[in-house]
């Protein structure tokens, strides 16, 4: 493999920027049958919280113009299911494993981040922004000042670097991404699903039992893009992009607007092949832009 | 990517599309089509229809954006195709019967052929339900033993079960609950979920239902499932 692609993100070496994005990937099992997951720069495991999660009742899905919006509700095995039956494989993989964590309150939080403690996770993707779960979720990643408070508390007992995924939900997304470089993160991840609302006219009723729902895919790309623009210049960590990308164009505009890696998400539910397709786009236009390697466009906006 | 040999409607708001396609389909499987770009943003599931070498059969109904544009692809145009997908109907020995519902006919009709071609002396009834106008109702009894048809009314009306029969039902879920229901607590029941799904392969939890043995993916673990696993409460 051509080294064009190689990106670090601090000091974690990945072979690619490429990474398919929490819950959208399960524990990459149901991708194994289309590709070798060896092939990705690394893959972010489903929101995982302290205990198992059953999840939203009702309609999950509801598809908008170019958009999907998604109602799962962290459904989740739990910490402890995940260390036992899914790290095994994916640390056996070349590749860099990112394990998203959520959680209630922040107990559950830091309670969760301790049993991580006990594996060797390359890096945590703290999820203070999942907009689909009534407690916690969400609500500590609407304002810089909890979410930076979240941030430090987790930083404080984690062993491994954290990446704290940001909501565009909430107060400005540079401010929240500066408070959480200010407590200690050492990432950022962004977007996390728009919230949003559907109502079936028909039944006169909301479509989501728990009313709001999250909004990702194509249509909301260009909000991706310009909160990704607006955190990399507020931050000198690196940024993990993601919101709508479904093609190499895509990504190669994320990364021009300064992120390291890209996060490969609702596009993974119509081309199982699409982070694969989005590797081999990269090469080709490293190659025909006679790049030596792809941080050479990187944040040139 | 596979060609379209034929796709016509068959009944109003019914479309049949025969594609070229190799390899094994297990009836009850269904694939996810697509043939547009990102508007709808997600592919279709549909179940198998029918299957033989080189010829893969769907039935489905015309309901909103997606089907409609499948409905007006042409023959020698092209599709995309993911699977099969699903676990499938079980091999059933012993008598048979089958109760279908509107378009939740479509994956009976592979099975019940299937069946019969590897239980030759094995006995199959069919009942066939639909709101107005009946389709593929001949399909079912060039291969059945018996063919029920109600239109317009109750199909658990009429519905019989015998002792040695397996159950196995398509259709709406409250159709397919009354199913399980008057048949007796002896006779398995199998019933094929459908679900709005968004990768069909079980990584995006669209698709999850409550069973007995706590959630379950229709699109992996079904989209067949005994009775008494879905309908538990």
């Amino acid at each position: 493999m051509s080294k064009q692609l190689e990106t670090k993100f601090n000091e974690i070496l990945f072979k690619n920027p490429v990474v398919p994005a929490s819950g959208t990937f399960g524990f990459g099992r149901e991708y194994e049958a289309y590709y070798d997951l060896e092939k990705l720069g690394g893959l972010c495991s489903k929101g995982l919280t302290l205990e198992p999660q059953s999840g939203n009742t009702g309609i999950r899905l509801w598809e908008t113009p170019a958009g999907l919006m998604n109602s799962i509700g962290l459904e989740n095995p739990g910490i402890e299911a995940f260390i036992e039956n899914e790290w095994p494989h994916l640390k056996s993989l070349d590749t860099v494993t990112i394990v998203n964590v959520g959680g209630k309150d922040e107990e559950s939080y830091l309670k969760a981040i301790e049993k991580l403690n006990a594996i060797d996770v390359k890096l945590i993707e703290l999820n203070i922004s999942c907009p689909n779960v009534k407690a916690g979720g969400m609500a500590y990643g609407m304002t810089a000042e909890t979410a930076g408070d979240i941030t430090k508390k987790v930083v404080d007992i984690s062993n491994h670097p954290v990446m704290v995924k940001l909501s565009p939900n909430g107060d400005s997304v540079a401010d929240i991404a500066r408070a959480c470089e200010a407590s200690g993160a050492q990432g950022i991840s962004l977007i996390n699903t728009i919230q949003g609302m559907a109502i079936d006219y028909k039944k006169r009723a909301v479509v989501f039992d728990n009313l709001y729902a999250g909004l990702s895919g194509p249509a909301v790309k260009p909000i991706a893009l310009r909160m990704t623009h607006q955190v990399c210049q507020a931050v000198n960590i690196p940024v993990m992009a993601m919101g709508g990308i479904s093609t190499w164009e895509d990504a190669l505009e994320f990364i021009m607007a300064g992120a390291t890696c890209i996060q490969i998400g609702t596009v993974n539910f119509i081309n199982p092949l699409a982070p694969i397709e989005i590797i081999e786009g990269l090469e080709v236009y490293c190659e025909k832009e006679g790049l030596a390697n792809i941080s050479e466009i990187r944040g040139i906006i | 990517m596979a060609i379209i040999r034929s796709n016509e409607f068959i009944s109003p708001g019914i479309c049949k599309m025969t594609v070229a396609f190799t390899g094994a389909v297990l009836p009850g499987q269904f694939f996810m089509l697509r043939a547009w770009d990102k508007d709808p943003l997600l592919s279709r599931p549909i179940s198998v229809h029918d299957y033989e070498a080189g010829k893969l059969t769907f039935l489905y109904q015309v309901v909103g954006k997606g089907t409609e544009i499948l409905s007006c692809l042409k023959a020698q145009s092209e599709v995309i195709l993911q699977g099969p997908l699903g676990n499938g109907f079980p091999q059933i020995v012993g008598d048979l019967c089958v109760v279908g519902g509107g378009i939740g006919i479509a994956p009976l009709y592979y099975f019940v052929k299937d069946y019969k071609k590897k239980n030759p002396q094995g006995n199959c009834r069919v009942y066939l339900g639909f709101r107005d106008s009946s389709y593929c109702v001949e399909s079912f009894n060039a291969i059945a033993d018996e063919v029920n048809l109600n239109i317009g009314g109750m199909i658990t009306d009429q519905l019989k079960v015998a002792s040695n029969e397996v159950v196995v039902t398509c259709g709406p879920e409250v159709m397919m609950k009354s199913v399980a229901k008057a048949t007796p607590a002896e006779n398995l029941v199998y019933v094929s979920m459908e679900a709005r799904m968004a990768c069909g392969i079980g990584a995006c939890l669209g698709c999850t239902c409550a069973t007995k043995y706590g959630n379950k993916k229709v699109c992996k673990d079904g989209p067949v499932f005994l009775s008494d696993e879905v309908f538990y409460v």
